[in-house]
């Protein structure tokens, strides 16, 4: 299953037990004058989430685009699964799914179609049984079978990455994934993230924000000016930092703490992704 | 890559025919213009104008007609392809291992069963206004071969505008022409009484010649060279609109 692509690049590193999922190595990529990707190179290892942290327009949406197929880098090299993604799309696409930065979905079907069409398009047995499974994972049972124009962001993204999760691809591509969500989604989406981690899916995620890469990320990276910058554990990250100075502050709740405490949930760990009415779900109970 | 092209292009057809259910406006609203300009045409302006044939007006009118009726009805594929485009349904898709071609196939062949219905209705219209015919099985079927021919034709060219459009009016403006051309041809008055530069023009555009042929079919006259020059223009039309789309698609999606 795991072989390396006939092409794959000459340098057989040796110190690596697994071949790392994603290998990215000297991607550029310009559009007109504007150099956006100036030499990125990092790689991800097999069942770990990785987050690509990066502001607004830093790139990290044309990265995933490369990485996903969607578009064709410049100069440099990419590997996803093994195999290269200019030479071998089909193979990478059987490999990966992709949750883009908006949620694609279709409107006018309802939750339960639309994860219906992509079973089907992913020619698997039972898609039927396959959304009704995704729909009780994602607290949409409910919401299943209306159609996707009336959901919230919320439930909107949640049904986008259930449609990413369909055939278990080994490796999921998430492109700001709790952008525009509110607190209590955007926990969720994180419970989600953990969970399919759990389960060996690598994961890469881009964000905007610091906090989110330190929730979920094992490994950081942070693009800035077309290349990364820094690249690490959350631990190592801190270390670049200045010594951390103790200041006595008073601590103001955020927006995020109001939230939850009047939501009723204090640990995090706690609101997972489904209602209160669905609280026997049994894979809620191992957050990791 | 991947040999599902037949099963992809099903499986999306299916999802796309499923749009239109849910909206089954756009079929009524493509047939309603048409069915509008017909009792215009019969029962106010049909009276003044001298065909040169018994025939009546309804039947010297309904082929350009329902050319009409497709020409507004493909703006709507171009609108359904110009949304997935937007909505980012069309980056999952490519982004997933199913035939690349199949997502165009889709809107292409959901373009032509919503048009056939439109033009049922409109024909079943003509039918309640007056419409005659004796024509053949063979002759319906090659007036049906013609509309297809026509609908496909017409609807890569809408495929073009899909792909290109920068907004969801653009997408769908570029069939106002399409659906002005029959106008200025034999669709609604002989060529002849047109003054000279006009009667040129209406004469050498492909809508008089696949006009006439759907007129002589009906009516069991002899299609003469019509038929071959409105097949002429509707393969000409459907291969570099084609090759254009296709074109267009291949630099979209690498
Ligand atoms: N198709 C494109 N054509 C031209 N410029 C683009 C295109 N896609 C992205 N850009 C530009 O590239 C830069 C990086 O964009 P993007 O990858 O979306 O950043 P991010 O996802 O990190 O916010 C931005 O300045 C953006 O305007
Ligand atoms: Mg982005």
């Amino acid at each position: 299953m795991r072989e390396r692509a006939e092409n794959g690049e000459p340098d057989m590193t040796t110190n690596q037990a697994l071949e790392p999922a994603i290998r990215v190595q000297g991607i550029e990529k310009s559009f007109k004058d504007l150099h956006v990707l100036r030499g990125v190179d990092f790689d991800v290892r097999t069942g770990s989430i990785f987050a690509l942290l990066g502001s607004n327009g830093a790139g990290k949406t044309t990265l995933v685009r490369i990485l996903s197929t969607l578009l064709k880098a410049d100069a440099g090299t990419a590997t996803v699964h093994g195999f290269d993604v200019a030479a071998k799309p089909g193979d990478v696409r059987e490999s990966i799914s992709l949750t883009g930065q908006f949620a694609a979905v279709d409107e006018v079907l309802t939750g339960r179609e639309n994860l219906v069409l992509v079973a089907k398009l992913r020619h698997l047995k039972n898609p039927r049984a396959i959304a009704d499974d995704l729909l009780a994972r994602f607290s949409l049972t409910e919401a299943g079978n209306r159609k996707a124009s009336t959901y919230s962001g919320g439930m909107r993204r949640r049904l986008d990455i259930a449609m990413s999760l369909i055939g278990n691809p080994p490796i999921i591509f998430l492109d700001e994934p709790t952008t525009g969500l509110d607190p209590q989604a955007r926990i969720e989406v994180w419970q989600t993230v953990k969970k399919l981690a759990g389960q060996g899916t690598t994961v890469l995620l881009t964000t905007q924000y610091l906090d989110e890469a330190e929730q979920l990320a094992d490994r950081i990276a942070i693009l800035h000016k077309g290349t990364i910058i820094q690249n690490g554990t959350l631990a190592e990250l801190k270390r670049l930092l200045p010594p951390a100075k103790v200041e006595y502050v008073e601590k103001q709740p955020s927006l995020e703490d109001v939230f939850l405490a009047l939501v009723g949930d204090t640990d995090e760990t706690d609101t997972a992704d489904d209602d209160r009415s669905y609280g026997t779900v049994p894979a809620r109970k191992e957050p990791r | 890559m991947t040999t599902h092209v037949l099963g992809d292009t099903g499986i999306l057809t299916s999802r796309s025919l499923r749009h239109i259910l849910r909206s089954p406006d756009t079929i009524i609203t493509t047939a309603v213009t048409p069915i509008a300009l017909m009792l215009l045409f019969v029962y106010v302006f049909g009276g003044a104008i001298n065909t040169g044939s018994d025939e009546s007006y309804i039947n010297y009118m309904l082929p350009g007609i329902l050319l009409i009726t497709i020409a507004s009805g493909i703006a709507y594929t171009a609108y359904r392809l110009f949304l997935d485009l937007q909505g980012g349904i069309f980056e999952r898709f490519q982004s997933m291992p199913i035939a690349r071609s199949s997502v165009l196939w889709a809107h292409v062949l959901t373009s032509l069963a919503a048009n056939l219905v439109s033009v049922g209705i409109v024909i079943g219209v003509a039918l309640i206004m007056g419409f005659r015919t004796g024509a053949s099985v063979a002759a319906w079927l090659a007036v049906a071969g013609i509309l297809i021919l026509f609908t496909l034709a017409l609807t890569w060219v809408a495929v073009i505008a899909g792909l290109s459009a920068k907004t969801v009016d653009g997408a769908s403006a570029f069939s106002y022409p399409l659906i002005f051309l029959p106008f200025i041809s034999s669709a609604f008055a002989p060529t002849d009484s047109m003054p000279g530069p006009v009667a040129w023009f209406a004469e050498n555009q492909p809508v008089t010649s696949i006009v006439n042929t759907i007129r002589a079919l009906f009516a069991q006259q002899p299609v003469g060279s019509d038929v071959w020059i409105a097949l002429a223009w509707l393969l000409g039309i459907l291969v570099v609109a084609y090759a254009f789309a296709i074109a267009i698609y291949r630099r979209k999606i690498s």
